[in-house]
């Protein structure tokens, strides 16, 4: 173990290092522009195997990424914003392969009006495609994911993105706690891939047309792929928690045995939401929060049993969604907790567009707000945090 | 390593027969002479069009060599990232083989939706061969105009009507953009000229590098002629110069088959209904055009090729 200043890029790089990629196909793009760089002069120093690829566009990265995995090797990228919405494409075939990779995700606005800061539109419009969504709170957790995820990933046969805040994380410098060369070598194992395209004595087709009488099977085994990868998740971060003392679940919990009131968050925000969980804890009330750590498999049960009793709850989003009803995680959380056993009178905010600042004051408004219904007050099922009327 | 029929003939296809191509279908004798050339240690990435879709209707496949289709614009994408995998892999003595490496499209995917993909493949000197079967128009979505439709075809898109006749444009010289990237090799061939374009495909896979050849191949549903008379058809756009053999290699043009009796494109023309109202009325102008393009592009071709650039 190595104590280290990094910002999230530092330290998912340094994490590319460690796990050693046989191939890194990738393209800069602000604010992940850095883990491309830092990682460019690794393969000059001669640091990593790796074989990187400077491809012309994302949509390229992710399809020589894709190509590689399929020749049988261990793949890696780094993205964000507008870069993973052009690989959105490519994004359905890795998934539908079946084939492991990771991306390095730096979460940032999408066009338009253009904006390079943060906020979770990108990574929300890439929900569907079949591939895992990890979110981080800070470097360490940016760090730890990116490893975890790689072994997830060639266990379940889905690829896996890990998302860090843009600026928020990436930019910032934070002390990380990191693991040896071997360690991280010894952890993830030996690379496991479904089939070799390059064995020409055993020739595959893969990528065959599948029409009416295939199609639905196989997507549906996809999905059942999906489902099944919370337990595979599960297994890898318990084991990464009992070799490195950093534990890990789909969701973490912050001091929500007794709350009555809570809010559910993803990200970097996180971690101001649970200094104001603090101070409110403090003055005698039993909030709690909910962190989101596996947003893709969605953890139905565990936040169902996370939110068994609370009154109210407030969602909090970093996308807008669009849909003229609520944000994707107030929809997705609102849904499950339809079949929970209780149901907490529920409330949607879209809070940090375009790298708007989330100060503790803006989180302790939304606890005020649940107050307010409690003693009574009618309140707009969704509204927006910090936001000029 | 010369073409040898007697010994082609013993050879063991591996784009097997039981595909779905239309009768007549000129680009799966591009696909299967390809593989011919190739052998068995080749492995292949394919963009989405007629060839993909026909060759691996779920639970079937045509391929007898490893094969993979991701979507329509990456074929070169896709296989620069095999051939990294192939690279890394080597390095490591986890493949032993020495492999082909062949990423095909059609002229939709390589002249147009797959243009940039194919540039930076090229640009960043991956050691694969990219083969653009040219049909001259987007065939599998039903014979929509490409970059490669020639000038005055009709088309879906591109229909000849009561004022427009056909294609007003000319066609997109994709073989000297290619060439333009300082390629070690780029090069025309056409199906009907079977040993020349096996030993373009055989010469390119010897060289080490990114190599670029676009194989004509005529489509008899989206041109509209007899179904038997595909090689014919092929045959007449080389002797009527209208589709050029040649090859660039280090930079220098060389004409690979100078026809001896070059027929008058018109003569081609004819026998293909896309043309058909071309030869109607004042449409006839469009005729002598293409003509005159002939013309430039092989004078222009041969002032190359005499300068020895």
């Amino acid at each position: 173990m190595k104590v280290a200043a990094k910002t999230a890029n530092e330290a998912m790089a340094e994490a590319m290092r460690q796990i050693n990629p046989d191939v890194v196909a990738a393209y800069p793009i602000t604010p992940s522009t850095e883990i491309v760089q830092i990682f460019s002069q690794f393969v000059a120093d001669g640091l990593v195997d790796t074989e990187f690829v400077p491809v012309e566009s994302e949509h390229s990265a992710a399809s020589a990424c894709t190509g590689a995995a399929a020749a049988g090797a261990r793949v890696m990228t780094a993205t964000a914003s507008q870069g993973l919405a052009l690989m959105n494409e490519v994004l359905f075939v890795t998934a539908g392969l079946r084939l492991p990779m990771v991306i390095c995700e730096i979460a940032r606005t999408l066009s338009a009006p253009i904006n390079i800061h943060c906020d979770h539109s990108d990574t929300m419009d890439q929900r569907d495609t079949g591939w895992m969504q990890f979110y981080a709170e800070d470097s360490q957790e940016a760090y730890d994911l990116v490893i975890q995820a790689m072994k997830i990933s060639e266990e379940a046969f889905l690829p896996a993105m890990v998302s860090a805040d843009a600026f928020i994380l990436s930019h910032s410098l934070q002390r990380i706690d990191m693991l040896e060369d071997k360690e991280v070598q010894s952890f993830i194992g030996k690379h496991k891939t479904p089939f070799n395209l390059l064995d020409t004595d055993n020739p595959i087709t893969v990528g065959p047309l599948d029409l009416q009488d295939y199609y639905f099977e196989h997507k549906r085994s996809e999905a059942e792929a999906m489902r099944e990868a919370g337990k595979v998740i599960k297994k890898v971060f318990k084991d990464f928690g009992g070799k490195f003392k950093r534990k890990y679940d789909l969701i973490e919990e912050y001091k929500m045995k007794d709350a009555k009131k809570a809010i559910v968050i993803m990200g970097s925000t996180a971690g101001t939401a649970k200094e104001v969980v603090d101070n409110l804890r403090a003055d005698g009330e039993k909030v709690g929060m909910v962190k989101i750590c596996v947003f893709r498999p969605w953890p139905t049960e565990e936040i169902n049993k996370a939110l068994k009793n609370v009154d109210y709850l407030a969602v909090m989003d970093r996308a807008e969604g669009m849909s003229g009803f609520g944000a994707p995680l107030f929809t997705e959380i609102r849904s499950s907790l339809y079949d929970g056993e209780k149901k907490p009178d529920t409330y949607g905010y879209v809070y940090g567009l375009g790298g708007r600042d989330v100060k503790t004051g803006d989180i302790k408004e939304v606890f005020d707000d649940l107050k307010k219904v409690e003693n009574g007050k009618k309140l707009a099922r969704n509204s927006y945090l910090g936001v000029r009327e | 390593m010369g073409i040898n029929l007697k010994e082609l003939s013993k050879q063991e296809d591996l784009f097997a027969s039981g595909h779905r191509a239309c009768a007549g279908c000129g680009p799966a004798v591009a696909v299967r002479q390809a593989l011919l050339a190739s052998g068995k240690d080749t492995v292949v990435s394919f963009a989405t069009g007629c060839m993909e879709v026909v060759s691996t209707i779920f639970p079937y496949t045509a391929w007898e060599v490893p094969y993979i289709h991701s979507l329509f614009e990456n074929s070169a994408a896709t296989m620069s990232g095999v051939e990294a995998a192939y690279r890394a892999l080597k390095k490591k003595g986890k493949v032993k083989k020495d492999i082909n490496l062949i990423a095909f499209g059609g002229d939709g995917g390589t002249y147009d939706i797959g243009l940039q993909a194919l540039s930076g493949a090229m640009e960043r000197g991956h050691n694969m061969l990219y083969i653009c079967y040219d049909n001259q128009a987007y065939m599998n979505t039903g014979i929509q105009r490409s970059g490669a439709t020639p000038h005055g075809a009709s088309t879906t898109t591109s229909p000849s009507g009561k004022v427009i006749p056909g294609k007003t444009q000319w066609r997109k010289d994709l073989t000297e953009i290619m060439a333009a990237h300082n390629i070690p090799y780029a090069a025309q061939a056409c199906i009907s000229e079977w040993r020349d374009y096996m030993t373009k495909v055989q010469k390119a896979l010897s060289i080490e590098g990114p190599k670029f050849i676009v194989v004509f191949a005529p489509c008899q549903l989206g041109w509209y002629y007899k179904k038997e008379d595909t090689m014919k058809i092929a045959d007449m756009a080389v002797k009527s110069r209208f589709w050029p053999l040649y090859e660039v290699e280090n930079g220098v043009h060389k004409i690979t088959k100078d026809p001896k009796k070059v027929i008058p494109v018109e003569e081609w023309l004819k026998l293909q209904g896309r043309f058909r109202h071309l030869f109607k009325g004042n449409n006839k102008k469009v005729i002598e055009e293409i003509q005159e393009e002939v013309d430039a592009r092989w004078e222009k071709l041969k002032k190359l090729e005499e300068a020895g650039i």
